[in-house]
């Protein structure tokens, strides 16, 4: 079987060879976060010659008051977190109801809400705008270029897929673990949030993968409801603000999207399993 | 005592997505439906000023040239994309399915670029494509690669296809897993039976698992179908549109998808109603392309 063999090694050979073709753009990120401006013109494939220089990079983008890339940072956070948790809340306990009651109703809801998935963004954006204009003005709250306003929002577009998949997921649990609860004395609400709520943990764990890579990395809708130059901005937002400038700073830049990538590697580097698989299993269903 | 049909509760879960519902999916897609039909605008919002015009809207984007260079466009990028996203990724399924070492570290390595926004990618890649290729063109002799002066993003054609180079970088891995998942439920005993019957391995590879791998290729080409025609961020940080094109004896955007030309007739040209009226021909394109598709293919599945 010596040609088997040979085969395997070829087959090696091409693996590693894809392998660095793939990563080979995080390598011109990091080697050229560390160079100087007119290095990276000069010599944008060389090693950098000092890679200390990073860490300067680094500072310089991080307390830069036109990059504002702290801030940028905290409001990411703060958006993510904040539409993950209450997708999740609200999500779960919707999807309970829906599969929980049986009644034509309860059954077209659902079906709106799903029908919803095939909704492109690009049909709801312009009169997103001037609707949570006018309905924050007539209710007295500021919808646009604020948190309450992208979080409804996330939740709004993040909800039919999450309730798909929870409802997907409620349906296989046996309704006797409920009904037991209820004789033992549980309210209807603390069934879902003591019986069910838990048993839910893969499922909240696909849906907080699947959003939270979505929310973290997304442009338009922040970019749109949160405008350029506002207070608030996500990182996305602040590196299309920077690196968008009619003269393009390289070495900053490509800092920037090395500090804006190295969360989500290193996320993915602890959970990559779960990461491939709640990526992935969003779209199959 | 008669139960209620939906007690308290029933509602009270419910409360929130809908609010969320009605406020970002229903109001504005009524309105935007709506807003198509009308003279809507910056000054035109609400009131007297808003007013009713037809198909007029829908009439003007049928001359308009940039949208018919962009749907033309769009369509051919689409093409492009699917086939480059599912060749690669096909063929990089097979290879990880192999007995080769270290593969999880391969899946894990392509399926990384996906993890990425399509916003920064865009400008990774363009710095890839206007410094580090003129740069390999220079160290390996390639003249075609080492003119400064006349870089990929620089023509449109090349454009369009760097623009289907990151399209695949970013999303090969991500349909590669899909494919990994159908490789490995096809049942080991119909490959052995093959084998024993003499079949080679290619021979296996296209009589038996790939006829038995119809659902995933149902998944994917409506994935890539769907995720190339929606296509904005890459195309909005990598080419920004440019470089500008003659067309109809009109000079426009050379590389400007259909989202992005919403987006601009929108925003850029002041003309709402215009673009919403675009945004309309695009979901309904976008509705009746992946009915079509998907319908196509669920006949060609084998059910077991």
């Amino acid at each position: 079987m010596r040609t088997r063999r040979v085969g395997v090694a070829a087959l090696e050979v091409l693996a590693v060879a894809l392998f660095l073709a793939f990563l080979f753009p995080f390598f011109i990120v990091i080697v050229n976060s560390a160079k100087a401006p007119f290095d990276i013109t000069q010599s944008p494939l060389s090693l950098p010659k000092h890679w200390g220089k990073i860490f300067e990079n680094v500072v310089s983008i991080w307390t830069s008051p036109n990059i504002r890339y702290s801030t940028s940072f905290a409001s990411s956070v703060v958006i993510t977190a904040a539409s993950l948790v209450l997708l999740n809340i609200f999500a779960s306990q919707a999807a309970w109801v829906l599969v929980r009651t049986k009644t034509r109703l309860s059954a077209g809801i659902f079906v709106a809400f799903v029908a919803a998935m095939v909704v492109p963004f690009q049909i709801v954006m312009f009169p997103l705008l001037s609707w949570f204009r006018d309905f924050g003005q007539m209710a007295g709250i500021s919808l646009l270029r604020s948190f309450t306003g992208i979080i409804l929002a996330y939740i709004g577009f993040g909800m039919s897929q999450s309730i798909f998949l929870f409802h997907g997921f409620i349906k296989s649990i046996p309704l006797e673990l409920e009904e037991a609860a209820t004789i033992d004395g549980c309210r209807k609400w603390q069934t879902f949030y003591k019986i069910i709520f838990p048993i839910l943990r893969p499922i909240h764990a696909t849906v907080l993968v699947l959003n939270g890579i979505w929310i973290w990395n997304d442009f338009l809708l922040p970019l749109l409801i949160l405008g350029k130059g506002n207070r608030i901005m996500t990182i996305p937002l602040a590196v299309s603000n920077f690196a968008g400038a009619y003269v393009k700073q390289w070495d900053l830049i490509l800092t920037a999207i090395l500090m804006a990538m190295v969360p989500v590697i290193i996320f993915f580097l602890i959970a990559q399993k779960s990461i491939i698989k709640g990526m992935v299993a969003g779209s199959i269903k | 005592m008669r139960k209620a049909k939906h007690p308290p509760i029933f509602w009270l879960f419910l409360a929130p997505v809908l609010f969320a519902f009605l406020m970002v999916i229903v109001v504005p897609f009524v309105l935007g439906v709506y807003y198509s039909f009308t003279n809507w605008s910056a000054t035109a919002r609400i009131g007297d000023a808003l007013k009713f015009i037809g198909i007029e809207n829908f009439a003007k984007i049928l001359k308009d040239s940039t949208f018919t260079y962009s749907f033309m466009l769009t369509v051919v990028y689409t093409l492009l994309n699917m086939i480059a996203i599912n060749v690669v990724s096909f063929g990089l399924a097979i290879l990880v399915t192999r007995a080769i070492k270290g593969r999880n570290v391969y899946r894990a390595g392509f399926f990384v670029p996906n993890l990425i926004g399509g916003l920064i990618l865009g400008y990774v890649w363009q710095f890839i494509f206007d410094h580090a290729v003129p740069s390999l063109g220079t160290m390996l002799g390639i003249a075609a690669w080492a003119n400064p002066n006349d870089l990929i993003l620089g023509r449109s054609g090349s454009a369009l296809i760097a623009l289907v180079i990151v399209g695949t970088w970013q999303y090969a891995g991500y349909i590669m897993v899909i494919y990994v998942a159908a490789i490995e439920n096809v049942p080991q005993d119909l490959i052995e039976a093959a084998q024993i019957d003499g079949a080679s391995s290619l021979r296996r590879l296209f009589s038996v698992i790939v006829p038995m791998m119809r659902q995933a290729f149902t998944i994917t080409l409506f994935l890539t179908l769907v995720n190339s025609f929606k296509q904005f961020d890459v195309n909005y940080s990598l080419t920004a549109g440019g470089p500008s094109v003659m067309f109809m004896g009109k000079p426009i955007y050379g590389t400007e998808l259909l989202a992005m030309n919403i987006y601009n007739q929108g925003f850029q040209s002041n003309d709402m109603a215009g673009g919403q009226a675009r945004a309309v021909v695009f979901f309904l394109v976008l509705a009746i392309v992946s009915i079509v598709q998907v319908s196509g293919n669920k006949k060609k599945e084998i059910e077991l």
